[in-house]
């Protein structure tokens, strides 16, 4: 009976490992992005690292109780948290605290709680409890409006602080919807689209509808003793083809004009380093300066002088790459893609569909964070403000993660009590 | 097909996909790694100081000055108070913004010169208020100082170097300072030193965060050497005194060593014009100024006919070709007739020995020489070759090749000249006989004619006239400007030339600039000009038997030699020699005898009016 050998026996070791050592770098990185020679101790509590360290202990406690508590409350308790977490995204649009235009933080005393840090996991734990119970299916589109609803609460609280960043991570639950039974092709068509939208953009719209009839032809060649299929991609085509000009037409004329730089400037069709450009820019160049071996501990100097903007919480990934060079940045990508394949594995093994689900929402969450944060600060996606779990800064965002990732852990161990 | 396979798919893709742009961003790409440089780095140019220039006594020429050069870097000026900004800088808006726009059209990023050469006092009125205007800063910049209002044309100056100059000397940069006349520009080499380049952290706010790696890939300035000129500052001063409200110039050397003690040219400027902000705007004036021509080194550029004083250099080459000796006599019948050619002569006639021929400046008597000498030879043509290459070697009709960043040959002609010039292919002595007493083609500089006078005071040779006696406290080796140089003549022939130059001030010409106890020899010219009034020319050296200072003196439309050039030599010789000067009331009589009615007069006649402004000098 393996239950006897206790609780840290039967928890995944290896997702614990790479935990820490996320942690763990994300603290040093903090300390090298906001080392300030006058508070050199990277205990010092009146420092950015001081704090994190702080918040790192901070969560120790969280693990321990979570790996402490019973695993079937997990899915008990996922309504009420769910709602009381609602309530609370309600109540800091009310009493919350604006900072730099947006109303995210409680103050409370001399710390500050970001809400929508902690709603990752209870949305995760609600989804996963839908998702989990027998009947329920992906199949059903009154089924899909659950998820859909229970997705687009959190949402569009999140939305009104505003936080689009925030927001942006309930797209990634498309993936679990997809794991639990959604055909396909919705991924395919997320994927479809998505470079549809960025080609109508870069390429002249008679030329894209060209290249897209182009492709319709042989695609009507190929499927020509299909009568559904030719339908299907012809309309596909006509869908195209409309997506491709409305975009265009929402582009130029219903985004704001700071929105469209930062995509055009991403897309290369405009450059300025000055303006909407330099976030991207000097980070870029923090990052590519760092070369194979990077500068060494606390020699960067791109983020030490403050070029990078944010560098302890949405640009950490700068700091890695300037003093740890191509080393630094490959191996955290490398731990961060080690760490989703280990969820991913983890939540197959599971026999609860609940803790399944929940291992995918896991999974998901933590790769669009990884995806979007990485892709901005190297320039491959505009600049979105969510922070890389584990690394960034901020106890909210450590204390949300470690409890989205040690929930699933404590299910993990769990899984053998349940027969 | 399982469902997990797309996350699989996706996660290493997204890995796969990182690690390619992450390797190409850090590892192919170099060009982040210049820009962080750029970013975080400021290259700070240190200056060497140039090296200090002193006069042969070790009094102080030319020292340097710290100015400030203000720095912006476009991108980082923050809600720049543009009222305020212009009133520290006392500009105009307008300038404002066309020096900033100017200034982002080169580099948001780079720092750009905004405002140049700050004055110290300047510098310290805004210091305290500078702070306040992000992406602006200062940075030091070394300019020359004159502690002295002298000799100008000998220190020159310094500027900004060009383009053209950049690119013929690599190892200039935009911005940097090079000598551009007098001993700065040709000692250039010596006095620049070498820059270093400091650099420095900077935030984005661009303050200043410590040195880059400790100092790694600094490099320190190195001082230029310092340079003792062979001038004398109260020779030189003394010569520009005397030389007020004339235009001319004085040339003293000291014959054993070719050192150059004074090289005054009149009018001359104070060189703290041509420093600092206001450089360009007087440079502009002084070289606008084409009637007393400031900016013209007199002594070493201007070509004059040497007239009497080379009545010496024939004298001394009849000597050398037999066609006289010492007692050889002429009679003077007021001029040199020769058929219908006649040059007149104010010598008073009579017969002449050689002695009393310099002493008296008989015209009669050297065209007879240089008739003599040109027809010593078979043909006219060999004779007058057989003189110009005698000549030629005091030094006269070619480039001195000396430490002087400029300088002229003068002209001394040869049959091949007339060949040339006039279609003469058999010239006689007769076509040319105003060779004889100076005339004609011959043209001489003033530190020609003055290295004439030294030849003359060392008996045969001269050592090329130099401007710097040290460098870093060492004795200058260049060969070119130590070794001495031998004339044509024999030495023995010198004396009874040299006698005569003393009968110059004892009996003759100069008599009533002989001064007691002090043997003096010279010999007065009276130059003619065919541009207006002659020129008064005088050349000496003394003493006598162990020359001390060799001295060649050109006064424009002085009349004759022995109104303004003969006192002036005197007297700077008795300064030189005595160290005081014992008759005030030719002292004073030189300083304030100007000449600007002359040259009004000139310039009327000339221009053909009479209501003409011609600014004092």
């Amino acid at each position: 009976m393996r239950q006897e050998h206790g609780i840290f026996s039967n928890i995944d070791w290896l997702t614990i490992g790479l935990f820490a050592l996320l942690v763990f770098m994300g603290w040093f990185n903090i300390y090298a992005a906001v080392f300030n020679e006058e508070q050199p101790s990277i205990f010092d509590t009146t420092q950015k690292y001081g704090k994190q360290l702080m918040w790192i202990g901070g969560s120790l406690l969280i693990i321990i109780v979570l790996l402490f508590t019973d695993g079937r409350l997990f899915e008990k308790l996922a309504l009420p948290v769910y709602i009381v977490m609602i309530l609370m995204l309600v109540g800091v649009l009310i009493f919350g605290k604006e900072v730099s235009g947006a109303k995210s933080w409680f103050a409370i005393g001399g710390f500050s709680l970001q809400p929508s840090e902690f709603a990752k996991f209870t949305t995760s734990l609600l989804v996963a409890k839908y998702l989990s119970h027998a009947q329920i299916t992906m199949a059903k589109w009154s089924h899909r409006f659950v998820v859909i609803g229970i997705l687009a609460l959190p949402a569009f609280f999140i939305a009104l602080q505003p936080d689009m960043g925030s927001v942006l991570v309930y797209g990634a639950f498309v993936l679990v919807m997809y794991r639990e039974g959604l055909p396909g092709y919705y991924i395919f068509f997320a994927i479809w689209f998505m470079v549809l939208f960025i080609l109508s953009l870069l390429v002249p719209k008679l030329i894209l509808a060209g290249v897209l009839a182009g492709i319709l032809i042989v695609a009507i060649y190929f499927l020509r003793k299909q009568r559904q299929a030719i339908y299907a991609a012809i309309s596909v085509f006509v869908l195209s083809v409309i997506f491709s000009f409305v975009v265009g037409y929402i582009f130029d004329n219903v985004l704001a004009p700071h929105h469209q730089s930062r995509f055009k400037i991403l897309l290369g069709m405009e450059d300025d380093p000055s303006g909407a450009g330099y976030n991207t820019r000097q980070s870029l160049i923090a990052i590519g300066s760092g070369g194979v071996t990077g500068k060494g501990f606390l020699k960067g100097t791109q983020t030490k002088f403050d070029f990078v903007p944010e560098q302890s919480t949405d640009y950490i990934f700068c700091t890695i790459g300037e003093e740890w060079g191509f080393l630094g940045t490959s191996t955290v990508v490398i731990l961060f893609v080690v760490l989703l394949l280990r969820i991913v594995v983890l939540a197959e093994r599971q026999k609860s569909n609940f803790a399944r689900i929940y291992g995918y929402c896991v999974a998901s969450v933590l790769f669009l964070h990884v995806a979007i944060n990485i892709a901005m600060t190297i320039g491959l996606a505009p600049v979105i403000g969510i922070p890389l779990p584990f690394f960034s800064y901020g106890g909210s965002s450590l204390w949300g993660f470690t409890i989205l990732l040690f929930i699933f852990l404590k299910m993990d161990a769990f899984r053998w009590q349940i027969l | 097909m399982n469902r997990k396979y797309l996350f699989y798919f996706f996660f290493i893709a997204l890995g796969i996909i990182f690690l390619i742009r992450l390797f190409n961003i850090q590892v192919l790409d170099d060009g982040y790694k210049i820009a962080a440089e750029n970013n975080a780095t400021r290259r700070m140019p240190q200056y060497a100081p140039r090296g200090y220039i002193f006069d042969r006594n070790g009094k102080l020429l030319v020292a340097n000055q710290i100015v400030y050069d203000l720095m912006v870097v476009p991108r980082q000026i923050v809600d720049l108070d543009t009222n305020s900004f212009c009133q520290l800088l006392q500009i105009e808006k307008e300038d404002l913004i066309a020096r900033i726009n100017k200034a982002k059209k080169y580099s948001y990023y780079k720092p750009t010169l905004f405002y140049k050469m700050i004055s110290r006092q300047d510098y310290a009125k805004m210091q305290g208020k500078l702070y306040k205007y992000q992406g602006f800063y200062t940075q030091k910049r070394l300019i020359r100082n004159y502690p002295e209002k002298s000799a100008a044309n000998v220190l020159g100056f310094i500027g900004e170097v060009n383009t053209n100059f950049i690119l013929q000397n690599p190892t200039y940069q935009m911005g940097d300072l090079v000598g551009k006349a007098g001993i700065d520009k040709s000692y250039e080499d010596v006095l620049k030193g070498s820059g270093g380049i400091k650099y420095v952290m900077v935030d984005n706010h661009n303050r200043e965060k410590g040195s880059f790696l400790n100092g790694r890939y600094d490099t320190l300035a190195v001082p230029g050497f310092d340079v003792n000129s062979s001038i004398d500052l109260e020779l030189q001063k003394y010569g520009e005194y005397l030389m007020h409200g004339k235009r001319g110039s004085v040339v003293a050397i000291e014959p054993s060593s070719g050192e150059i003690l004074a090289l005054v040219t009149s009018p001359s400027y104070d060189p703290n014009l041509l420093v600092g902000r206001e450089r360009s705007k007087n440079y502009n004036l002084l070289d606008a100024d084409s009637l007393n021509k400031p900016l013209y080194d007199r002594a070493i550029l201007a070509e004059y006919p040497p007239g009497s004083p080379f009545k010496l250099v024939n004298a001394l080459i009849g000597l050398q070709e037999g066609v006289i000796t010492e007692q050889t006599s002429f009679t003077c019948n007021h001029g040199f007739r020769a058929g219908r050619l006649h040059v007149a002569c104010h010598c008073g006639g009579g017969s002449f020995s050689l002695l009393r021929s310099i002493s008296k400046s008989c015209n009669n008597y050297y065209c007879s020489v240089f008739k003599k000498i040109v027809e010593k030879y078979p043909t006219g043509r060999e004779g007058v070759d057989a003189w110009s290459n005698h000549v030629k070697s005091f030094g006269l009709g070619k480039f001195l090749n000396n430490d002087l960043p400029t300088g002229r040959k003068g002209l001394v002609p040869d049959a091949n000249y007339y060949e040339r010039h006039y279609g003469n292919k058999n010239v006689r002595a007769l076509n040319v006989i105003s060779l004889g007493i100076g005339q004609g083609e011959l043209l001489v500089t003033p530190i020609q004619l003055a290295n004439l006078s030294a030849v003359i005071a060392n008996r045969g040779y001269y050592i090329t006239p130099h401007i710097v006696k040290m460098i870093d406290g060492k004795p200058i080796t260049d060969s070119n400007l130590t070794k001495k140089r031998y004339t044509t003549i024999d030495k023995k022939y010198f004396e009874p030339v040299v006698e005569g130059m003393h009968m110059v001030f004892e009996s003759g010409t100069a008599r009533y600039s002989r001064l007691e106890g002090l043997p003096m020899c010279g010999k007065t010219g009276t130059a003619e000009n065919p541009h207006g009034q002659d020129h008064s020319i005088f050349l000496a050296f003394a003493p006598k038997d162990d020359p001390k200072i060799a001295i060649a003196i050109i006064v424009e439309n002085g009349y004759w030699g022995s109104r303004w050039a003969a006192p002036i030599a005197s007297l700077m010789m008795e300064q030189y020699i005595n160290d005081t000067v014992t008759r005030p009331h030719i002292e004073k009589r030189m300083y304030e005898g100007v000449l600007y009615e002359e040259y009004k007069k000139q310039l009327m006649e000339k221009y053909k009016t009479d209501t003409l402004f011609i600014p004092n000098f």
